[in-house]
């Protein structure tokens, strides 16, 4: 539950609610915590609600962190 | 090893030379136990500097009370409990809300507290309780679903919640725990919302370094460096080495949010025990929204489940394997206590990266 996850916002909705790509997958976000945004632009990501923005850098950096955490715990579950 | 973080290492080592002693360093964060664990982290630091994992795990903390009065709520007739992932396999005495629903009750796992309010449009039937702990991260997405639902008068929805507040059990832990602390590696995600600054009662009061760091190899490594130079220094200083997320203030839409909602209070911490002023509860113009109000429910004082040692795990005062549940009949398919339930729980950590060391 600590762990947030960078996204871009793909699409604006009613409510404060985005379309935020990760990666592969879209999510619904919820961006009050925020404020306003605009498509393009990178947030992080946790339990369903953007907490900060952060620059697309930080953000590719983050993922290739999170990409090797999936992984590893992938060759955990293969080999516990 | 990159060239970066061999030179960190090298300053760690020769400032945790000059520290003389022990230096001990508390994470208490999740997912810095989780990555410390995976980037190998420990291997890189001398003998005398040692890493505990504090109360960092949202699932972990909570108490056994709320955990029993969570599953006997879902198991009532017409309850729909809806809650994050991690809290669904924690056991209580009646079984966990993953038993209950096996058992017939509704328990429905969700991704955000909007999503809550979703399961409660859509089941206007049902009394839709959203089961929520978790720290500052977590307590504004709590505070807006709430709003939300009090704007479209969504009647069927009601929040049982534990939201906790991290600094406040710092401050307990170096008052009256039993484990001695040096420096503290403070939590990335938990500071964009309340801001580095928040540390500054752990700096200055209890005397004790702060800084703030994210989830990188880098920067753990600089964090921790830092903490054991301020040990060999004897002095204690607030820094963030996490800049591009944590300001200094923080989020203050979010810190508005949980102002507007809740009111601070004492709370129940699995370990700790109670803390004055280190809880949210629902403010009096929201209570309509409190499940406990709403239910009728008390917060018991249950105990822990037998032999469990979790809370002495979160207090920092053992280490996984000195419990005789861990790796026997504690496992993560099979979970006695919370921290080896949740994916970011000390003895998971421990069982997943450690197990064959110990």
């Amino acid at each position: 539950m600590c762990l947030a996850v960078p996204g871009q916002i793909e699409d604006l909705r009613q409510n404060d609610q985005a379309t935020v790509r990760m990666q592969g997958n879209t999510v619904e976000v919820c961006t009050t915590l925020v404020g306003p945004v605009e498509r393009g632009e990178w947030v992080l990501v946790h339990a369903g609600y953007a907490i900060t923005k952060i620059d697309a850098r930080q953000a590719a950096e983050t993922w290739e962190l999170l990409n090797e955490m999936v992984s590893r715990a992938s060759d955990d579950a293969g080999n516990p | 090893m990159s060239q970066q973080i061999e030179q960190l290492r090298q300053r760690l080592c020769s400032a945790g030379e000059a520290a003389g002693g022990t230096v001990r360093i508390m994470e208490v964060c999740g997912t810095h136990t989780m990555e410390i664990f995976r980037q190998g982290i420990r291997s890189l630091l001398p003998a005398n500097v040692k890493l505990i994992s504090g109360p960092g795990c949202p699932v972990c903390v909570t108490s056994q009370g709320f955990i029993e009065v969570a599953v006997r709520l879902a198991r009532q007739h017409g309850v729909l409990a809806a809650t994050y992932g991690d809290m669904v396999r924690v056991p209580a005495a009646a079984g966990s809300l993953e038993q209950a629903r096996a058992g017939g009750a509704r328990v429905q796992v969700v991704f955000s507290a909007r999503d809550a309010l979703d399961v409660a449009r859509e089941n206007p039937k049902w009394e839709v309780v959203f089961v929520a702990v978790g720290f500052e991260t977590t307590a504004p997405a709590t505070a807006d679903a709430l709003l939300l639902a009090e704007r479209e008068k969504i009647r069927n929805f009601s929040v049982l919640a534990e939201h906790k507040l991290v600094v406040p059990a710092m401050l307990a832990l170096l008052e009256g725990g039993q484990a001695r602390i040096d420096g503290f590696m403070c939590p990335g995600h938990v500071s964009v919302i309340i801001g580095s600054e928040a540390y500054r009662p752990v700096v200055e009061q209890a005397g004790c370094g702060c800084v703030v760091a994210g989830f990188e190899p880098l920067q753990i490594m600089q964090c921790l460096t830092r903490l054991v130079e301020m040990a060999a220094e004897e002095v204690a200083r607030l820094e963030n080495v996490y800049t591009v997320a944590v300001s200094a203030e923080g989020n203050r839409r979010a810190q508005q949010l949980i102002d507007q909602v809740f009111e601070r209070g004492p709370a129940t911490w699995r370990g700790l025990g109670q803390i004055e002023v280190s809880g949210l509860r629902l403010g009096q113009a929201y209570r309509q929204f409190d499940a406990f109000e709403r239910f009728g429910l008390t917060l018991g004082t249950e105990p822990e489940p037998p032999g469990c040692r979790c809370g002495e795990v979160i207090m920092g005062n053992i280490e996984p394997p000195q419990c005789p549940l861990f790796d026997g009949v504690c496992r993560p398919t099979q979970p006695v206590g919370p921290c080896m339930v949740s994916s970011e729980g000390t003895c998971q950590a421990w069982w997943k990266y450690h197990r064959v060391r110990v």
